[in-house]
């Protein structure tokens, strides 16, 4: 008695997305099985942007390699410096001066939001929304203005330097901040406007690639999608670096883990990061910009772990000095990279539909994935 | 302990040759300077001065000496200063492992642990499930390949509970299989497959113990010190990209 099959009773289907797909936000190749409409799963294929950049480390000095690290997370590049800075800082026991440290904060910052703002842009056109991705860039481009004021540069602005600054800020430095995000501030209550209460974005993302608290801790992910599960960490507040002890702010949460809480969670961290800005450009202090490092720079022998609160995670760098001018080995601890693994989970059950609203929602960014 | 050997290990071969031209090139009245050097503190970086007070003596008796201000007057590194870790949970793990952790230090304020390789596995269960260590962070590694064990596997963990953040180390060398801690912490996945796809070590009992970012075919791993920066899979580029080099 041979069952005769048909096509009708395959069960299983193997559709290739990317890597060249507009909704991977970059090269991310993924390998969807599906039953019908419905996700069995997914695999990512990595590494088209592979560059070897902790072997580029190795050949490089600690100050050359700098630049290096803002081609990572190309859209959140001061934040790579500041995360590179503090530990070779670490490594090297370097003081960096007061005024240093709050011009760090006010750039960082600066840089999430732009961060969550192409996150934002993109993440609402994947979905359907066109209209949030053309104010997003709108305002993203007043962020770019202020790093090209300051540095030079709008996106790989290597605007930090081991022990401090290279530049002090210009004139209207201050000025222009404080604009910025009296401006910004209703232009967030604009996007909230056009998606918070919006039922298509309601109905494409509530319930959407549900990752819980517990499956976060094991999957490694952090930032964002680590706070819609409800827990309430952020390593500016669990292990202040760079001052941020000072800031008076919240670390946003929410319950669901869905794409939905996510998307309200990077909201509030726009008017958590306004609120940084702010208080940061108050007290920036007068004073030295760059603290004492040596021109050729040679950390004693030992190894560091820094890490940061990036725009998508913990930013982490390990770095082990063999005593010479040169790293003997750095680590990249990428978030991008960790948290894209729990796409496969997140995916699973979901329609083929929701698998581009769960890339955009985890807020990946393949230079840093890869490295 | 590991830091001690890497020094003693590296530098002499770099350290002899740069270490005897500054003193030829210093002329001859440095000759009593350069006696002192070799019985001076030998392990040290390339192009030490002897250690200060030797040094400090030969100085004023030299007249002129143009080229001494290119030896730097710093005191080269030697070794990883680090202090011991002491607290409660120093305790349950020595009450614990024994012998299995051979060191339990601090270096820049950062805790770390050295043991041996086949008990990582477990004290990485026992420091989540006892302990609340609940956040693999990192896993990676660093190749000494002067080393009798040439890897050196690093595991980052992080505990939520008590916001504290401890490095374990272990040893590994060429041929030793380090067990996965996937079973454990899902994420251990990427981050092994990672550190076999760049060092060539592959973990016990993983479930898909390939290649994550370099392509499947692939020969040689990157991070390992003997893979040139310029190196490449010149085979894999011409048959897969149709170029002569990838340079």
């Amino acid at each position: 008695m041979a069952t005769s099959t048909t096509f009708l009773d395959t069960n299983e289907l193997v559709l290739n997305m990317g890597p060249q797909h507009p909704s991977t936000h970059g090269v991310l190749r993924v390998i969807l099985k599906l039953d019908g409409e419905k996700v069995m799963g997914a695999d990512c294929v990595i590494g088209y942007l592979h560059r070897g950049v902790e072997k580029i480390a190795e050949n490089r000095t600690y100050q050359q390699f700098a630049p290096y690290v803002d081609r990572m997370d190309y859209v959140a590049a001061v934040s790579n410096g500041l995360g590179y800075c503090l530990a070779v800082e670490t490594l090297g026991g370097i003081e960096v001066p007061e005024r240093a440290q709050c011009v760090r904060v006010i750039l960082t910052e600066l840089n999430r939001i732009a961060s969550h703002l192409l996150w934002l842009g993109t993440h609402a056109l994947d979905i359907g929304a066109m209209t949030p991705v053309f104010y997003c860039f709108r305002e993203r481009e007043e962020v770019l203005k202020i790093f090209e004021k300051y540095c030079g540069a709008r996106l790989t602005t290597h605007a930090f330097r081991i022990g401090g600054l290279q530049y002090e800020t210009y004139d209207t430095f201050e000025k222009d901040c404080h604009a910025f995000c009296d401006w910004f501030e209703k232009k967030v209550d604009e996007y909230e406007e056009l998606l918070t209460t919006n039922r298509i974005w309601v109905g494409r993302t509530k319930g959407v690639g549900i990752l819980d608290a517990e499956a976060c801790k094991t999957y490694g992910v952090t930032g964002p999608v680590l706070r819609a599960a409800g827990v309430e960490w952020d390593l500016r507040k669990a292990q202040p670096y760079c001052g941020y002890e000072k800031y008076d702010f919240d670390i946003p949460t929410c319950a669901n883990g869905d794409t939905y809480d996510r998307y309200i969670v990077r909201m509030q961290e726009f008017r958590q990061s306004v609120r940084i800005i702010r208080q940061a450009v108050d007290s920036l202090p007068e004073g030295p910009i760059k603290g004492r490092v040596s021109k050729v720079f040679k950390p004693p022998i030992g190894e560091a772990y820094e890490s940061i609160e990036a725009p998508k995670g913990e930013l982490g760098y390990y770095v082990v000095s063999d005593g010479s001018t040169q790293p003997y080995r750095l680590r990249v601890r990428p978030p991008s990279f960790v948290n894209l693994q729990a796409l496969d989970e997140m995916c699973r059950g979901c329609l083929v539909a929701d698998v581009v609203a769960i890339i955009g929602t985890i807020d990946i960014v393949l230079g840093e994935v890869d490295r | 302990m590991d830091e001690d050997k890497k020094p003693e290990a590296q530098t002499p071969p770099a350290a002899a040759q740069p270490k005897a031209e500054p003193v030829k090139a210093a002329s001859a009245e440095a000759a009593s300077s350069g006696a002192d050097k070799p019985s001076g503190t030998a392990p040290a970086a390339a192009a030490k001065p002897p250690a200060a007070s030797p040094g400090a003596a030969v100085k004023p008796a030299a007249p002129a000496r143009p080229p001494r201000p290119k030896v730097p007057p710093k005191k080269a590194p030697a070794v990883m200063e680090v202090e011991p870790w002491q607290g409660s949970l120093v305790d349950a793990l020595t009450e614990r492992f024994g012998d299995a952790i051979k060191e339990f230090s601090t270096y820049r304020g950062q805790d770390f642990l050295v043991a041996e390789l086949p008990s990582v596995a477990s004290i990485i269960e026992y420091l989540k499930l006892e302990q609340d260590f609940d956040y693999l962070v990192d896993i990676t590694a660093v190749d000494n390949p002067e080393k009798e064990k040439r890897f050196e596997v690093i595991w980052i963990i992080y505990s939520f509970a008590r916001n504290t953040r401890i490095r374990i180390k272990a040893s590994a060398g060429a041929d030793e299989k380090p067990n996965t801690a996937a079973t454990l912490h899902r994420t251990a996945d990427w981050l092994e497959r990672e550190v076999f796809d760049m060092f060539g070590i592959e973990f016990e009992g993983h479930p898909n113990m390939t290649r994550i970012l370099l392509p499947d075919e692939w020969q040689g791993h990157p991070l390992r010190k003997e893979y040139s920066i310029i190196q490449q899979d010149q085979d894999w580029v011409r048959e897969n990209l149709q170029i002569e080099s990838a340079q």
